[in-house]
C-alpha cells in the first residue's frame, strides 16, 4: 500500500523549515519531492540599498555557520570590481579564518550526523571539541559566529605572535581528536553500518545533477574551487582534495574528516609562512560600472555571488547562490528507494543550510503573466480566509496545505 | 493481620510506593551516568545533585494540558497508559524480595518465571495499540516497529532465561535464585545467557541502540507522538518501572537473587539492579541507533543462535553433574 506523507516544515530531524513530501511503500520511499519557501529573506533586495562597505556585514548574516564564506565571496567579488590587489598578510589571515571556519563547520556536521543516526555521545564529543575552534576564532577576531574580519583590501585585525603560538598549540589536540573520530566512524559497527550504503549517488549522476562540495567529492569527483580556481592564497598552499569512492553517506563523512585533517595542515602552513607587512590597503569608495561572478569553496560546497555595479557606491544587483541549493536535486535522487530511517541521514549528509538557500520567491501567474504585490495585512487576511475554509471534520483533510 | 501483610507488600514494599521511589531514582542514576559518559553534567538543580529531577519531570507532565486527538479512539487512548502501568506494577510483585516463603503463595509458585515474563511483554503490545489508536502516521509507523522488534528480541530473551531455569531444575524464580546462592560458581555457566538477556532487555525498554520505535529524528515520538500530559507521564513511569523490574528479573535469575531478609535483601536488590542498569547505560552511551532490518538481522543471526548454544551448554553441564 502506498501512502503520501510530508515530513516538515516542522520535524525534529529538520533544524530549519523545509517540507519533504514522500510517497512511501511500508518503510521504503518510492518517490520524494522537496518544497521550499517557508523562509522569506530580503537580503538581496536589501543589499541594493546599502553601500558596498555596509553590505560586508549584511552578506555575513546570510548564514550563521559559514558566515565568513559569504563575506569572503562578496569581498573578493568587489575587490575584483575595484581592481584592487589586497595586502598579502591580509590574504594569509583571511585564508586562515576560512580554514578555521571550515574546521568548525565540519565538526558541527559530524555532531549532527551522530545525532541524526541516534548516536548522542558522538554528538556531545564533537561539539565539545568544536568549542576549541570557536574559542580560537573568538580570540583572534573577537566574535564566535560573525567574525567581521574582512574588509576591501585585506582584513580588519592583525594576528600577533602570542595568538599564532596558541593556535599552533591547540591544533595538536584537534588533530588527535579528529583522528579518534575517523577511527570511531570506521570501527564502531552500529554507526558505520548505519552510514554505509545509504543514499547512493553515482559519479555520473552527481555530475549530471550539479552536486557540489563534499557530496560531489564523496562520489569520486575531485572538484574543489580552492584547487580549480584558486582564490586568496590557495595557489601557494600545498594541500590535497579529499575524495571518497563509496558514493554514500559514509563517504561524505570520510571526506569531511579528511578535509578536517587537510585544514589543520593548511592552518599550520599559513601560520608558519605568515608574511610581514601591512594587513590591509586602502580601498576606493565607488566602484566602476561592471559585473563579476565570484566563486568560493564554502564548507558545504561551491558558493557563488554575482555582483553588478553601476558606478555608484551601492551595488545594482547582488545574487547569492548558496551551496545547499545546488545539492537539492541530488538529495531527491538519493532519497528515492531508501528507508524512512535513512531520511534524516541522507538529508543531513548534504549539510543543509536551508535559510541560506531561501530567497523571497514571487510566482507570476503562468497563464496571464500577471504578478501581484500583497501588503502584509492583505496576506494575513488571505491566510485567515483560507484557514476558515478548511473543513477539519472532513476525512482526509488532515494535511490541508 | 493476615490481610494487612499482603496489602503492605502490594502498597509499600516491594509494591507501589517503593517502586515509584526506586524507579525515579534509577532514572536519575541512568541519566546522570549517561551524562557523565558523554562529558556532560546531567541533572543538577532539583534536590541534591538533581536527584529529584525525574519526580519533577513527572509532576510537570501531570500539570500539562492533556490532548486526545479528535480522530483517535478516546476510550482506548486513555485506558492504555493506565493499563500498562498497572501491568508492570503487578509484574514487580513477582520479584523474589524478602517476603518470600518456601510454601507457594499468591506471588511465588512454580511457573512464576513465565508469568513475570508474560507480564513484561504485555506493555509492548500496549505500545503497539497506543500507536495504532492514535491515528497518526508517525504513531502508526512506531507501533508497527514496536511489533516488528518484538519478534526479534522476545524469543532470544525467553531462551536466555530458560537456561538457568533448566540448570536449577525449577520454574520458580525463588528456587532458581536459591540454587545459585548455594552454588555461586554455576552462575558463570550462564554468562552468555546473561548478556543476551541484558541486550534483549535493552530492546524491550526501547533504548539506544534499539530506540527504533520512537526514533526522534525519523518518526518524531513514535507511538507516543500524540500522547501528552498525564498519559505521557504514565508511559514515562512505565518505562522506569519496567527497567527496574527487568533488571530485577535478570538479577534474580542469573545473579542469585536477593538473599538475607529485609535489609540485606534490599541492599542486594539495589546493588544488583544498579549494576544491570549500569550495563544498560553503558550500552546506550557507546552505541548508535540501528535500523529496524539490522535489528531483526542481529537478533536472529546472533542472539537467537547464541541463546540456543547457551541452552546446549547448560544441558551438557547438567548431564555431567548427574
Amino acid at each position: 500500500m502506498e501512502f503520501k506523507v510530508a515530513l516538515g516544515p516542522q520535524h525534529p530531524a529538520l533544524h530549519e523549515p523545509i517540507s519533504l513530501r514522500m510517497t512511501l511503500e511500508g518503510e521504503i520511499i518510492r518517490d520524494a519531492d522537496l518544497k521550499l519557501g517557508y523562509n522569506h529573506r530580503g537580503i538581496e533586495k536589501l543589499a541594493e540599498s546599502r553601500t558596498f562597505i555596509q553590505n560586508l556585514y549584511l552578506t555575513e548574516r546570510i548564514c550563521g555557520i559559514c558566515s565568513f564564506s559569504h563575506q569572503t565571496c562578496y569581498t573578493q567579488g568587489v575587490e575584483k570590481l575595484m581592481e584592487l590587489v589586497p595586502a598579502r598578510r591580509g590574504l594569509y589571515i583571511r585564508t586562515l579564518i576560512c580554514e578555521l571556519e571550515r574546521v568548525h563547520s565540519h565538526l558541527l556536521w559530524l555532531g549532527v550526523a551522530g545525532q541524526e543516526a541516534g548516536f548522542e555521545s558522538f554528538f556531545m564529543y564533537t561539539w565539545r571539541d568544536r568549542e576549541v575552534v570557536m574559542d580560537i576564532l573568538d580570540w583572534i577576531t573577537g566574535n564566535r559566529v560573525h567574525y567581521s574580519m574582512n574588509t576591501f583590501g585585506g582584513v580588519r585585525r592583525d594576528i600577533d605572535e602570542l595568538q599564532k603560538k596558541k593556535i599552533l598549540d591547540t591544533l595538536g589536540l584537534l588533530k588527535t581528536r579528529t583522528e579518534y573520530y575517523l577511527n570511531i566512524g570506521a570501527s564502531e559497527p552500529t554507526f558505520a553500518n548505519r552510514l554505509a550504503g545509504v543514499g547512493k549517488l553515482s559519479k555520473e549522476k552527481a555530475i549530471a545533477l550539479c552536486a557540489v562540495g563534499p557530496t560531489l567529492r564523496a562520489s569520486g569527483v575531485p572538484m574543489d574551487v580552492r584547487k580549480d580556481d584558486p582564490y586568496a592564497v590557495y595557489d601557494e598552499i600545498p594541500f590535497e582534495v579529499a575524495t571518497a569512492d563509496s558514493c554514500d553517506v559514509l563517504g561524505r563523512a570520510v571526506v569531511r574528516v579528511k578535509e578536517l585533517l587537510e585544514s589543520y595542515k593548511i592552518i599550520e602552513f599559513l601560520l608558519k609562512n605568515l608574511p610581514e607587512g601591512p594587513f590591509k590597503v586602502k580601498a576606493p569608495r565607488k566602484v566602476k560600472e561592471n559585473e563579476v561572478y565570484s566563486r568560493y569553496e564554502a564548507p558545504r560546497g561551491e558558493n557563488v555571488h554575482y555582483i553588478k555595479s553601476n558606478g555608484s557606491d551601492k551595488p545594482e544587483r547582488l545574487k547569492v547562490r548558496a551551496p545547499t541549493l545546488a545539492n537539492y536535486a541530488a538529495t531527491i535522487a538519493m532519497l528515492k528507494n531508501g528507508f524512512i530511517a535513512d531520511i534524516p541521514l541522507i538529508f543531513a549528509a548534504i549539510d543543509p543550510c536551508i535559510c541560506c538557500a531561501e530567497r523571497l520567491v514571487q510566482l507570476d501567474n503562468p497563464r496571464s503573466g500577471e504578478s501581484k504585490v500583497l501588503s502584509f495585512s492583505q496576506l494575513r487576511a488571505m491566510a485567515n480566509d483560507r484557514y476558515k475554509k478548511i473543513n477539519f471534520k472532513k476525512k482526509d483533510s488532515a494535511w490541508p496545505f | 493481620m493476615a490481610i494487612l501483610k499482603p496489602l503492605l507488600y502490594i502498597l509499600v514494599y516491594p509494591g507501589l510506593i517503593f517502586l515509584l521511589v526506586y524507579s525515579t531514582f534509577c532514572e536519575w542514576f541512568d541519566r546522570k551516568l549517561y551524562a557523565r559518559m558523554q562529558n556532560r553534567i546531567g541533572p543538577l538543580h532539583t534536590g541534591r545533585s538533581g536527584i529529584l529531577q525525574p519526580v519533577a519531570d513527572i509532576i510537570k507532565l501531570f500539570a500539562k494540558e492533556d490532548i486526545v486527538p479528535e480522530k483517535a479512539d478516546k476510550h482506548m487512548f486513555s485506558a492504555l497508559p493506565v493499563f500498562s502501568l498497572a501491568i508492570v506494577c503487578t509484574a514487580a510483585l513477582y520479584l523474589p524480595v524478602w517476603h518470600y516463603s518456601e510454601a507457594p503463595s499468591f506471588n511465588s509458585f512454580s511457573g512464576d518465571l513465565i508469568v513475570l515474563f508474560y507480564l513484561l511483554s504485555l506493555p509492548t503490545l500496549i505500545f503497539f495499540l497506543a500507536g495504532w489508536h492514535s491515528t497518526n502516521f508517525f504513531s502508526a509507523i512506531g507501533g508497527v516497529r514496536v511489533l516488528t522488534m518484538f519478534f526479534g528480541y522476545e524469543i532470544p530473551m525467553l531462551l536466555a532465561l530458560l537456561s538457568p531455569a533448566v540448570l536449577a531444575d525449577s520454574w520458580r524464580i525463588l528456587e532458581i535464585a536459591r540454587f545459585y546462592q548455594n552454588r555461586p560458581l554455576l552462575m558463570l555457566v550462564n554468562i552468555i545467557g546473561f548478556f543476551i538477556a541484558v541486550i534483549a532487555l535493552q530492546a524491550k525498554l526501547e533504548r539506544v541502540p534499539f530506540d527504533i520505535p520512537h526514533a526522534e529524528t525519523e518518526i518524531v515520538g513514535g507511538q507516543f507522538t500524540e500522547y501528552s500530559g498525564k498519559k505521557l507521564a504514565f508511559f514515562r513511569l512505565l518505562g522506569d518501572i519496567e527497567m527496574v523490574v527487568g533488571a530485577g528479573l535478570i538479577a534474580a535469575v542469573f545473579m542469585g537473587g536477593f538473599p538475607g531478609g529485609l535489609l540485606p535483601g534490599l541492599a542486594w536488590f539495589i546493588l544488583k539492579t544498579l549494576f544491570i542498569i549500569f550495563l544498560l547505560t553503558a550500552m546506550r552511551a557507546a552505541l548508535s541507533r540501528i535500523r529496524i532490518d539490522q535489528m531483526i538481522n542481529f537478533s536472529w543471526r546472533w542472539l537467537a543462535p547464541l541463546a540456543v548454544l547457551q541452552l546446549f551448554i547448560v544441558i551438557i553441564i547438567k548431564g555431567m553433574e548427574l
